[in-house]
């Protein structure tokens, strides 16, 4: 099982819905998230070109942060997903400086945090926040090992991109292009 | 033009705008942690090569820093924490791929091992020193006897903390800056420096000091060649390392680099040194101290700038 | 793992943590997620409402812990008008619950109009003072004499109120500030509007035309939806905008226009569909009238001849043209929203109109559809005595085509410089904050300074609040029943909103405070329910339902009368106009003295080291309301400049640096704003995102923060037809320097 989520920047419009739902449905702290939109545009009036994407913790395959913790409290869970268990880390934040996402952030209440796949919704049969609320429904979540979920029918059908894959971390967030 | 900007306002406290998570604890303890093995190695090895009655200070007192040092690293460690009461979870497994953890269990094993040391040598210092319980005295005769074998723990542990705080670093591939092989050895190069200028702070005898600053002179040098390899390797690698070397040839890092760390910590002292050895008289201090200052300027510089060093946003 | 007694343990030692270290932090924060919530019974987990924080009015469930507290807002999924999914605002509508900045009492003014001294009063007193007012302002002017601005759910019972207490002079600024032009260009045009949620097919329509309607950007949450779903079907889109729009990134043709010039565009179209024969002739010839003088109009507005004036080359004019015919029927030319721009908007939408009507859109699938609503039984009350003089006596003759009252009309009426037929003494304002909302805010202030009475209703301590004499704290729609939302769509649906939580402090509904101001008047027959929930549930249960089955479903969705969502295919239609038929030419709008058939007027252009500004939405914000709101400021707490980086250079000015901007009139921004200098907006232009540049200390997270587009517009171009207050006249020049306004306030 291998739990991977992917965003269609056609669609996207970068209302930043899934921010917002995100943080009511996970507590997050305001002033911090979990997830963000991100636009790159390029060109020169009128001639112009817009990148709109939805940005998270990768969930990589080859995840540094889990390699680097010391005390394993940054661990694969099912279908790879990364969690962070709050009660063995001890906020080194080793972690923070080794992801090259800068995906996750220093909880204020000692450990650290990012996004998990909204770990305890889809282990009751949902999606996470953002799949489940954005608009556009640009956002698709599912198990690439099952052929017909989602995830892996719209992968196939499109051409998609990750961010920085020569970083080697083997991200599991795809960019439908 | 090209525009990239984050339209959800993020502002994330300590990662935007840019990574700021590890303040003057982590480069204290870097130093304080490099110094200390800088000075166990050397005694540990000198100690080995039975040198002992040459490198007095060297094998016998200088250490006696060392768990001080030590100590003082592992609080600034431990303030660093952010969730201080799951600390101990760092003793409860070790994990073999994180660094962090080699250095968590290598300070478990090289800060006892500097204190045996230093209690093995306490009457050089208090020379009127009394153990008093039966096991203590024991404790003294059975590391006596095994000397030779903590020295050699000492030396290998040494090594390992003086080098493992570069390759921790250079682990961190999201950070360009500090991607590069060359960080292990030169903080190793760095700590051996400073341990050695330790002991010329604190040696009385001339043959020992002139040793002392030749084996000084010796390591800046391996310094600096690492160093120029270290820029060099930036700049011909990725884009994002040739930016993060830019830091230092023209962006925010540039004086404070050359100046503290090269200049001050490298170039002059070993001119000085030079200087001593052709016979000139410098006063005795300055360049320990200068060196010193540099190894510890060298950790602050890049634990700062390779926060800001990264390959998004 | 943790069990839940840790969990909640940890939980609380790590909210005492962060209350303590946030220190001044005004935001209380909402409870974890809830573990164990999944094993609630699900009338305890959830209760249903629909949004307030815009017009859509979206139906979700609130989702509560299990100590009861508002934990986070998703939509229903059978609401037609989200379809289970809410926009960034409404899944952000418990901030505006946990605002600390809320208005918490009843505020009685101390001291001069605008100082903001206020001593805090009890429901009673504050009642009380108002009803004296009224009631000495009736005496002494009339009934008349007292006007409402209104705005959202609780307008209806203000309405109610003012209506028996006999004054008809009731305005909501959506009309002539945000739609009026296109109602009333799509009422002369079909004879119907186009109603909230617009009526707009997009979800099958295969060419979607967007004339400076800059969906996705404003978060018009149906729209966008089905924009996405239009765009997975292969749907092009067509964006006509001065700028790069994010509807214009995913636009197959993107038109940069030169600002002002869209009807010149229109005609030019017109000018191609009818010369190349590409309307849709069976529709035209069955159900349109004055189709030879529209041809006779546009015979010379070829496309040449709107590059000059537009700068689109002739051959995108072309071409889009083209895409737009092939599509037909299934082509919507949008009738926008926020359609307030020049003046001459009436007869730009006109031209809209009139485009749908050649591509033959209007009751097609892909196009327009029928709308259908719930009936839904009316409360019966005495009827309303006919007040003895209307609007139209403010200043008889103007804006004669105008169905419902314009702000402006009302606001002019209470200067007495302007003449009115007679005054205009007492305001209510209920839910919009008037300062952000009209242009040209001194005409405002001067008409506030000259009025005996100035109530406020609000959530928020929003500017006007500032002004008002007396200020009554509505509780936020998550404390609150209201109405049953009957808005039309394609199914006729009713939806159901009940309060998630009791009003905080002393707030409280809408209902209760027009009701309660009904008693001090008087008028408690025309509010015979004591309850909002109790009319809902005599209302439910004339239709075999129950408040306590509505609780349950929250949305009820019935099947229309007939099978008439689009016309059928040869179906007689009775157009709701004077000819019966669609007036492609306008008798209507003849008849007071406005052309028939639009025309291209040139306009203001700005002078040299000026730009226009033009203004627009963002999707995370509902105007200025929402500026406050800690789940929101936390995407965007404040608006840019988007300056051209041509200009910018010419300027020597960087991104992020902050300036003021200063217009033709001299009106200089209150706060530095900070430059983004950006590609996506011409060189003649400047773009800001409205609802910024509060000026409220009492707002900690928005005061201060950005520009405001209101302070900017001083020069108003009215529309002649119907009283619209055109806003994008004006012209700004940067200050890098903080400079004393020429325009005293």
């Amino acid at each position: 099982m291998r739990y991977a989520m992917a965003v269609d920047t056609r669609k996207c419009v970068g209302c930043s819905d899934c921010v917002v739902a995100c943080q009511t449905e996970n507590n997050v702290p305001h002033g911090f998230c979990r997830d963000w939109v991100v636009e790159v545009m390029d060109g020169t009036y009128p001639q112009l070109e817009i990148e709109i994407r939805s940005e998270r913790c990768n969930h990589c395959a080859n995840s540094p942060c889990v390699r680097c913790c010391p005390t394993g409290a940054s661990h694969f869970e099912e279908g790879g997903i990364v969690l962070v268990n709050k009660t063995e880390c001890i906020g080194c934040g080793a972690c923070i400086a080794s992801c090259p996402y800068d995906a996750r952030y220093p909880h204020p209440d000692g450990y650290v945090d990012k996004c998990t796949f909204c770990y305890h919704r889809i282990k009751n049969g949902m999606k996470p926040a953002c799949v489940e609320v954005c608009p556009t429904k640009c956002m698709y979540f599912g198990d690439l090992d099952d052929a017909n979920s989602d995830v892996s029918v719209v992968l196939k059908k499109r051409k998609y991109k990750t961010l920085i894959p020569e970083a080697g971390t083997g991200p599991q967030l795809y960019f439908l292009i | 033009m090209k525009e990239e900007l984050f339209v959800s306002g993020r502002m994330n406290d300590l990662i935007d705008p840019s990574l700021n998570i590890w303040h003057w604890q982590i480069p204290l303890y870097l130093f304080l942690g490099g110094m200390a093995a800088g000075i166990l190695c050397i005694a540990a090895l000198y100690y080995i090569r039975g040198k002992e009655k040459e490198y007095y200070t060297a094998i016998r007192i200088t250490p006696f820093l060392a768990p001080v040092l030590l100590v003082f690293g592992l609080l600034a460690l431990f303030i660093d924490l952010r969730h201080k009461l799951y600390f101990w979870q760092l003793y409860t497994n070790i994990k073999l791929q994180s660094p962090m953890s080699w250095g968590a269990w290598t300070l478990m094993v090289v800060t006892p091992v500097s204190f045996i040391w230093c209690a093995l040598h306490i009457k050089d210092i208090f020379p009127k020193w009394n153990w008093k319980y039966r096991w203590l005295l024991a404790l003294e005769t059975f590391f006596n006897k095994y000397k030779k074998v903590l020295a050699w723990v000492m030396l290998i542990y040494g090594l390992i903390l003086g080098i493992y705080t570069g390759i921790l670093l250079s682990a961190f591939n999201a950070r360009p800056l500090w991607n590069t092989s060359i960080m292990g050895p030169l903080f190793l190069a760095s700590g051996l420096s400073a341990g050695a200028a330790a002991t010329l702070i604190m040696s009385k005898d001339n043959i020992e000091r002139k040793q002392f600053a030749r084996i000084d002179l010796v390591i800046i040098g391996i310094e600096l060649f690492l160093i120029v390899h270290m820029f060099m390797g930036y700049l011909a690698s990725t884009q994002v390392q040739v930016e993060a070397a830019e830091m230092f040839l023209g962006g925010q890092y540039t004086m404070t680099f050359w100046i503290f760390v090269v200049i001050l910590g490298l170039l002059i002292p070993a001119l000085l040194e030079i200087l001593e050895l052709r016979k000139y008289h410098i006063p005795a201090l300055i360049s320990p101290l200068l060196v010193i200052f540099g190894s510890l300027m060298l950790r602050f510089i890049i634990v700062y700038a390779g926060q800001v060093s990264r390959w998004l946003y | 793992m943790t069990n839940r007694r840790e969990f909640i343990r940890i939980s609380l030692y790590g909210a005492g943590a962060f209350a303590v270290g946030a220190g001044g932090c005004k935001v209380f924060n909402a409870p974890a997620p809830p573990e164990g919530t999944e094993k609630l019974p699900i009338n305890l987990r959830r209760t249903p409402t629909y949004c307030e924080v815009c017009f859509w009015k979206c139906a979700g469930w609130v989702y509560k812990t299990p100590e009861g507290k508002i934990w986070k807002i998703v939509g229903n999924d059978e609401d037609q008008h989200c379809n289970g999914r809410f926009c960034p605002r409404g899944t952000g509508g418990v901030g505006m619950y946990y605002d600390q900045d809320r208005l918490k009492t009843p505020l009685i003014r101390v001291e001069d109009r605008g100082k903001q001294v206020f001593r805090e009063a009890t429901w009673d007193e504050a009642l009380d003072h108002i009803a004296a007012k009224m009631k000495e302002i009736s005496l002494k002017y009339g009934p008349e004499s007292m006007a409402l601005f209104t705005h959202g759910s609780g307008s209806s019972y203000f309405t109610n109120l003012f209506k028996a207490f006999g004054s008809q002079n009731i305005s909501e600024p959506s009309y002539a500030q945000c739609r009026g032009p296109r109602d009333e260009a799509f009422i002369a045009t079909f004879g119907e509007e186009v109603y909230s949620p617009e009526i707009t097919d997009i979800r099958d329509t295969r060419c979607l035309v967007l004339i400076g309607s800059h969906i996705g950007e404003n978060m018009h949450n149906g729209q966008i939806q089905e924009m996405s779903d239009a765009i997975d079907k292969g749907a092009s889109i067509i964006t006509v905008d001065p700028r790069f729009s994010t509807a214009a990134g995913k636009s197959k043709y993107w038109l940069p226009i030169k600002p002002s010039t869209d009807i010149a565009l229109l005609l030019a179209w017109m000018h191609e569909i009818i010369y190349n024969e590409y309307y849709d002739k069976k529709y035209v010839e069955k159900y349109c009238s004055g189709f030879d003088k529209l041809k006779e109009h546009v015979k010379d507005f070829t496309p040449e001849w709107a590059y000059g004036i537009t700068t689109i080359k002739p051959d995108l004019i072309r071409k889009t043209a083209k895409e737009m015919a092939d599509a037909s029927p299934a082509v919507i030319v949008h009738p926008g929203r926020h359609v307030t721009w020049y003046g001459d908007d009436t007869q730009r939408i006109r031209a809209i109109a009139i485009l749908n009507a050649l591509l033959g859109s209007w009751g097609r699938r892909g196009g327009f559809y029928r709308p259908a609503k719930y009936e839904l039984a009316q409360v019966q009350i005495p009827a309303f005595k006919e007040p003895s003089r209307s609007w139209t006596d403010l200043f008889p003759g103007k804006y004669p085509v105008a169905s419902s009252i314009p702000t402006n009309a009302l606001i002019d009426g209470s200067i007495p410089e302007n003449n009115p037929g007679y005054p205009v003494k007492g305001w209510i304002v209920n839910a919009t904050n008037l300062l952000s909302t009209v242009p040209d805010m001194n005409n405002t202030l001067k008409a506030i300074q000259n009025l005996d009475l100035l109530v406020a209703v609000d959530t928020m301590p929003m500017e006007i609040t500032g002004w008002a004499d007396v200020v009554l704290p509505e509780c936020t729609y998550l404390e609150r029943y209201d109405a049953l939302r009957a808005a039309p769509h394609r199914k006729p649906a009713i939806a159901l909103r009940m309060p998630a939580a009791e009003p905080l402090n002393s707030t409280k509904p809408g209902y209760w405070i027009a009701r309660e101001l009904s008693k001090k008047l008087g008028l408690e027959s025309y509010f015979p329910f004591e309850k909002q929930e109790d009319i809902i549930d005599w209302q439910l249960k004339k239709i075999g339902s129950s408040l306590e089955e509505m609780k349950t479903t929250g949305v009820k969705t019935f099947e229309r009368d007939a099978d008439d969502l689009y016309f059928a295919e040869d179906e007689q239609v009775e157009f709701p106009t004077d000819s019966g038929k669609i007036e492609l030419y306008s008798p209507y709008l003849e008849q007071y003295g406005f052309d028939p058939l639009p025309k291209y007027v040139p306009h203001e252009e700005p002078s040299e080291g000026f730009y226009r500004l033009i203004y627009g939405r963002a999707p995370m914000h509902t105007f200025g309301r929402t500026s406050n709101n800690p789940n929101l400021t936390d995407l965007m707490d404040e608006n840019k400049v988007w300056i051209n980086p041509k200009v910018a250079k010419e300027w020597g000015l960087k991104d992020d640096q902050e300036i003021w901007l200063k217009n033709q009139d001299g009106a200089v921004t209150d706060f530095p704003v900070k430059v983004r200098i950006t590609e996506r907006i011409r060189w003649d232009s400047v773009y800001i995102v409205h609802g910024f540049g509060h000026t409220q200390k009492q707002m900690t997270r928005c005061f201060g923060k950005g520009a405001s587009d209101t302070r900017l517009v001083t020069k108003v171009l009215v529309d002649p037809i119907m009283g619209g207050t055109g806003m994008r006249g004006n012209f700004v020049t940067f200050l890098t320097e903080k400079a004393e306004p020429e325009v005293a306030l």
